[in-house]
């Protein structure tokens, strides 16, 4: 329980929840991060492409600041390479696609909205999460 | 333009709020999945503050006719739970265990964490790709 940072987590959280709310009560639009992604390059009109990117821009320019005032290190792992970085990536691309959520849009968001698809997508994260770390350390220890 | 700068301003809160809450940080994301190991729960409190505070506020916008600046809530048709949710989400969360970074945390540390993170974002942008290519065929 090294590292255990329940305030500041929670304030956060509450953060990406306020940022979530004025989304949707200014746009009407959900907070997922993978389906702004994915219509920030594949929507058809320009307008649709531009919101989503004024969103990730957002994103981008809020870690920016607030590395600005407290700065982030992040310990890099050695056990995860670039190819491993590959992989575990274009899996999330190829699973938020396919079940059309992430940790934002459906554990967030459509937790909130008591979404059924979202409550089961979020379990099944979760637990596929679970299982992956404790199957990389049986493998690597 | 308004949607265009309340997407922007949404965007930069979400950005300050991953980064406080230890979301960008991937070691902290594998911790916490790390149940039978060196457990640090803080990411409960990061869903937990975001779910209550979405979770109040949803209930006064959903009951507002419309969104301030659209004419619509654009909210998910797709209702009925089915294999493809379930093995997507499985893919995304072996791929999340695996690395740390899920696609929000990965792209707010673009600016402090450009060489991991942008090969995770790249990454990601080319599996939803990937995705799209491959699914097209059977919908035809």
């Amino acid at each position: 329980m090294e590292n255990f940072t329940p305030l500041a987590s929670a304030l956060g959280g509450i953060l990406i929840g306020i940022s979530a709310s004025i989304l949707m009560y200014l746009n009407g639009r959900i907070a997922g991060i993978s389906g702004i992604i994915s219509g920030a390059f594949r929507s058809s009109s320009t307008f649709e492409k531009l919101w989503r990117l004024a969103f990730l821009a957002g994103l981008i320019g809020g870690g920016y600041i607030y590395n600005l005032f407290f700065p982030i290190s992040i310990v890099p792992r050695e056990s995860i390479t670039t190819a491993i970085l590959i992989i575990g990536g274009i899996t999330i691309g190829i699973g938020t696609s396919m079940g059309s959520g992430c940790t934002s849009g459906h554990g967030i968001c459509g937790v909130s909205r008591f979404s059924l698809r979202s409550i089961l997508a979020t379990a099944t994260f979760l637990i596929s999460g679970i299982i992956t770390v404790y199957l990389v350390k049986i493998i690597l220890e | 333009m308004l949607k265009i700068i309340s997407a922007l301003i949404a965007g930069l809160l979400f950005g300050i709020g991953l980064a406080l809450s230890g979301m960008v940080n991937p070691n902290k994301v594998i911790n916490f999945l790390d149940i039978t190991g060196n457990w640090d729960p803080s990411l409960m409190f990061v869903l937990g503050g975001a779910v209550i505070t979405t979770t109040i506020a949803f209930r006064f916008i959903f009951t507002k006719e419309k969104p301030l600046f659209d004419n619509d809530f654009h909210l998910p048709t797709l209702l009925k739970v089915d294999a493809k949710l379930l093995i997507g989400s499985t893919l995304f969360g072996a791929g999340w265990g695996l690395i740390g970074y899920c696609p929000g945390p990965a792209v707010a540390s673009l600016s402090f964490n450009l060489e991991k993170s942008s090969i995770v974002v790249i990454s990601i942008v080319a599996g939803i790709l990937l995705h799209e290519i491959l699914k097209r065929p059977s919908k035809q």
